[in-house]
């Protein structure tokens, strides 16, 4: 019956029983897995009744404390979806050798290193690094939460749902085949004619929005919500270093959402952008991917930087060696991150003068990123240096980081970027400052403001394994690829020849495993800290002896974070306060004035997904539909006013009553 | 004599600049790549140890940067773990300085120490980038052995085709798939080209890579000096083939070399545009193809995306774009002047209207 076929097509648009995995074990095996854990856990949440909880306290909270939480969290479960995707990978390259074609055939591996890359900078570092900035922000700088709440809960919700595109296209259809950037021609229409790239696209695009606006949000806070005294110079490093981060994503994140359009201009609307023929450039698109691309590592490196500013100096007990001339180093980073972008692709036959020019202010960035460095150092002489896990951490970074950065300002040298260019030289060198930077810094941040987030401290045993592991696990990891990429082997292979290189991959697999056991120990951490909450609680909301105004809360702290506004007189402001004999006020409370919950947010980013699986799918009728209800919702949403409330006084006097008793028994 | 080139010039002055440096350059080297070979005894890092002069030169770079880059990076990893063990708060005996924040002469040491490095290092990149800048035709095939007047380079014209590689000799009228010759000693210039989508030429052991990027032509100077057979592969992932886009570089005595010439102008059958759109089908681990002729217009016509009949090349797109684009100017003027001319004078309170 032709017209029933026809309107199967206008419902499913390209979405056939084809698009299910039904003939690949590995992802059938993967699919019950994760529908076997993802029922337990809605049946627990059912059965305990968590729901109403979770929708009205979590869910539709325009708290920046649990939002920030909540970000942490996403991105910790997409570690666990990115990080099988590198076991995957790494197994693979084990195992292909010669007569062997290992387990993953190409259209298989080449959707796993697609969907690592994708995963594990936009929906793992991303999240991490944006949940610490929300969390820590606002309260260092005295604010009782960000400037626009609302927003902030939908940014949330939006990087959901560009994480829950990429985790469904791994059980319906298939994701892109084309690598992380996703290069045209080869993710043009004429050579990636499937769902693969259109996944990539509406995930990143809705998760974008997320990003862009959260950067808007903190920069606006940052900006406009200090605490009176806080001059930009007596701001914490962290909230330099958040500032940055976001001026940049407000900068870069455009650029990126400007060209996958076009990209999608040129899947959806037959344009030529990037097309081979009729006047398309696809480098153009290099270019343009690499101007949001090369920012982006400063802004994941730039908030691994501060949080190690606050580690070193409250562990090292004194104040950061050289703020200023870290601040300006921050500074100076950020702009010079946008005068790079061409390193990536000196062998694209750009001449002479473009490649030094390139290359040289590249190395310049070193500079900076070299006094920082220094800067640490000189934080730890004459100090009483605690090695606390955030400590632990945080030198790990400190010698693991610059040996990345020298094999980075290596490749920043164009005549030998030809030779290690897409080699494994490549990966070993970003993978060194990605996880011994972001990843380690993200852990040192954790680590640090979990007591504060939850009032008690993580347990040091599993942390200390989590970090041995992850610290030996990345050196086995990563040594030996540096080692392949000076043996000629580049990146993306499924399968190899020379018998010769196999040892080195059996070394990574291994170094892999280990950290997928540093992975695990921090799981059990959370785990084994909550069981041990009791022993581990502290009760004084400052337990490392903080230095900045987020220890002088309680923890976790109240919705409200400060009962009275701080004010602030010198950098380390909670320090100065110390030495200066502050007493916390007891009386004189008053009602606050604090945002209230919606579910707008979450609607929202719910049928943002849906007009994007009806983008992939060609359902034209739910992406149309769904842009109306987009719409809809949002005006609808702008007539709720019921959008703040005060706290009542009697609240404050009573949760500040608990504290000033929970104070005096620690004293 | 004819003036020397700006690059050549350069070059003259660099080694001027760095012969103390090499001599820098064999200590580090040697320094280096002794524990390295030693603890890596079995496997080849041709990146390393290549057999090409351009590939040499590069290897040399590497050592030189990494050199001048551990001077700084060990002394900050040791001071790192000892400041760390030293300042431990179970010592008590160390000084413990809590409001120690500043220091101006150190700070200017913290930030000239890295500084110096990337001026040294700066240089050294404006330099290379400029004598190993692989558009430049050599000037020498190893060191102190400039190329003998009157020695043409050798043209190979590369298509990276959807997953193999055609070799195309334009001045021996023959092409290959999948193997590369060339003889020592003798400049090699390729012209590279894709059919599809991006790939990278590279062959580790000969020089650097380049990419390799349809309707674009990108060029390469190298020369290999030792006779072997080498790996040379796509260095940009291009789909599901990728894997085995892989081919054999030969390097040749000049006989060995006129030796396959001869035999792939016997053993081969002609590349004709029929075939090449045939051999452009996409396909895997392909066999080594031989051709003892070629359509002397194909290289430019992939180039220009017109291989196949019927297709209009981008040269003459872009001439018609730009001959249309004219046209239209050179209208708009008329257009525009004769308006400005019949309208009446615009009082000034008028908003100026915009051509």
């Amino acid at each position: 019956m032709p017209n029933s076929s026809e309107l199967t097509k206008f419902i499913f648009g390209r979405l056939t029983w084809d698009a299910l995995p039904l003939h690949e074990p590995i992802l059938l095996v993967t699919f019950a897995a994760v529908a076997i854990g993802g029922l337990t856990v809605l049946g627990l949440i059912t059965r305990y009744k968590l729901w109403g909880y979770l929708w009205r306290e979590w869910f539709t909270s325009v708290d920046h404390k649990k939002i920030g939480i909540m970000y942490v969290i996403l991105a910790l479960v997409m570690l666990l979806r990115g990080f099988a995707d590198a076991l995957m990978m790494r197994g693979q390259q084990a195992m292909s050798f010669g007569a062997s074609h290992g387990y993953l055939p190409p259209h298989h591996y080449d959707q796993v290193f697609t969907a690592h890359g994708v995963i594990m900078i936009f929906f793992v570092a991303m999240p991490l690094v944006t949940g610490l900035m929300n969390f820590v922000v606002p309260m260092q700088i005295g604010a009782r939460d960000v400037s626009f709440p609302f927003l902030n809960n939908f940014s949330f919700w939006m990087t959901v749902g560009g994480a829950v595109t990429v985790m469904m296209s791994l059980f319906v259809g298939e994701f892109a085949r084309t690598g992380w950037l996703a290069y045209p021609p080869l993710s043009g229409l004429a050579f990636s004619p499937d769902v693969g790239v259109d996944y990539y696209i509406w995930s990143l695009q809705i998760a974008g929005v997320g990003t862009l606006l959260s950067g808007v949000n903190l920069i606006a806070t940052i900006v406009k919500m200090r605490a009176p005294g806080m001059t930009l110079m007596k701001m914490p490093v962290f909230t330099w270093t958040a500032l940055c981060t976001n001026v940049l994503i407000v900068a870069s994140f455009p650029v990126l959402t400007a060209v996958l359009a076009l990209l999608s201009l040129d899947r959806y609307m037959g344009t030529n952008f990037f097309t081979n023929d009729l006047g398309g450039d696809p480098m153009m698109y290099v270019n343009l991917i690499w101007i949001w691309g090369h920012p982006e590592v400063y802004i994941l490196i730039l908030p691994a930087f501060g949080v190690f500013s606050e580690v070193v100096s409250t562990f090292s007990g004194k104040p950061l060696f050289g703020y200023t001339s870290m601040v300006y180093a921050t500074v100076a980073i950020t702009v010079a991150s946008y005068l790079v972008w061409l390193h990536h692709f000196f062998t694209m036959g750009s001449g002479a003068d473009v490649n030094a020019f390139f290359g040289i202010t590249t190395m310049i960035i070193s500079i900076p990123t070299g006094a920082k460095i220094f800067n640490w150092l000189f934080t730890m002489y004459r100090g009483r240096v605690r090695f606390e896990l955030p400590m632990l951490w945080t030198i790990g970074f400190m010698v693991t980081f610059v040996i990345g950065g020298m094999t980075g300002v290596l490749l920043a040298v164009p005549p030998a970027d030809f030779v290690l260019h897409n080699s494994l030289f490549l990966i070993a060198h970003f993978h060194n400052v990605i996880i011994g930077g972001v990843v380690f810094g993200m852990f040192a941040g954790i680590t640090y403001w979990f007591p504060k987030a939850f009032g008690f401290k993580l347990d040091p045993f599993w942390g200390k394994m989590s970090f041995w592991c992850w610290l030996v696990g990345f050196y086995l990891a990563f040594m030996p690829l540096y080692v392949l990429g000076l043996m000629g082997v580049t990146r993306r292979l499924s399968h190899f020849d020379d018998p010769s290189l196999r040892i080195w991959f059996v070394i990574a697999a291994l170094g892999a495993v280990i950290i997928l056991m540093g992975i695990v120990s921090f799981i059990v951490q959370i785990a084994v800290s909550i069981m041990r909450r009791e022993e581990l609680r502290d009760l004084t909301g400052d337990p490392w002896d903080g230095r900045t105004l987020e220890w002088s809360t309680a923890s976790p702290p109240p919705d409200y974070n400060f009962a009275f506004t701080p004010v602030i007189h010198d950098q380390d402001a909670w320090s100065d306060m110390k030495a200066r004999g502050y007493q916390r006020p007891v009386a004189g409370f008053i009602p606050i004035h604090m945002p209230r919950n919606t579910g707008a947010g979450a609607i929202l980013a719910g049928i943002s997904v849906a007009v994007g699986v009806g983008l992939i799918w060609h359902m034209w009728w739910l992406a149309a539909g769904g842009l109306v209800a987009i719409i809809a919702v949002a005006i609808g949403h702008s007539f709720n006013q019921d959008r703040d409330f005060h706290i009542p006084v009697e609240d404050v006097i009573r949760a500040e009553g608990a504290r000033t008793e929970v104070l005096r028994s620690v004293a | 004599m004819a003036p020397p080139s700006n690059a050549t010039v350069l070059q003259r002055s660099m080694r001027l600049v760095c012969n103390d440096r090499f001599k820098i350059v064999r200590l580090i080297k040697a320094a280096l790549t002794a524990p390295l070979l030693a603890s890596l005894a079995g496997c080849k890092m041709v990146v390393m140890s290549p057999a090409g002069d351009v590939a040499a030169q590069q290897r040399d770079l590497i050592l030189l940067a990494t050199g001048l880059m551990l001077l700084i990076i060990v002394p900050v990893i040791a001071l790192t773990l000892f400041f760390a063990w030293k300042y431990r708060a179970s010592n008590t005996a160390a000084t413990y300085d809590p409001t120690w924040r500043h220091s101006t002469r150190l700070e200017m040491a913290i930030w000239g120490a890295p500084l110096a490095i990337i001026l040294v290092l700066g240089s050294v990149t404006w330099a290379t980038s400029h004598t190993l800048d692989p558009y430049r035709p050599l000037d020498r095939v190893a060191p102190n052995r400039p190329v003998p007047a009157g020695v043409k380079p050798l043209e190979v014209d590369v298509v990276a085709l959807d997953w193999k590689w055609l070799f195309i000799y334009p001045e021996l009228g023959v092409a290959t798939v999948n193997e590369l010759a060339a003889p020592v000693d003798r400049p090699i210039e390729f012209k590279i080209t894709a059919s599809s989508v991006m790939n990278s030429f590279y062959v580790p052991a000969l020089a650097g890579q380049i990419y390799a990027m349809p309707g674009m032509q990108t060029q390469l100077h190298a020369v290999i000096n030792k006779p072997g057979v080498y790996d040379g592969f796509s260095a940009n992932y291009s789909g599901a083939g990728f894997s085995g886009m892989r081919f054999k570089f030969k390097g040749m005595a000049p006989a060995d070399f006129d030796r396959w010439v001869a035999d792939n102008r016997s053993a081969g059958a002609p590349l004709t545009r029929a075939g090449y759109l045939a051999l452009e089908r996409p396909s895997m681990d392909d066999p080594v193809r031989r051709y003892a002729s070629v359509d002397p217009a194909l290289f430019l016509d992939i180039v220009e995306r017109c291989a196949e009949p019927g297709q209009v090349c981008k040269g003459q797109t872009m001439r018609r774009a730009a001959a249309a684009s004219r046209a239209l100017a050179s209208a708009t003027r008329v257009l525009c002047s004769t308006d400005r001319r019949s309208l009446p004078p615009r009082p000034v309170s008028q908003a100026p209207l915009q051509y």
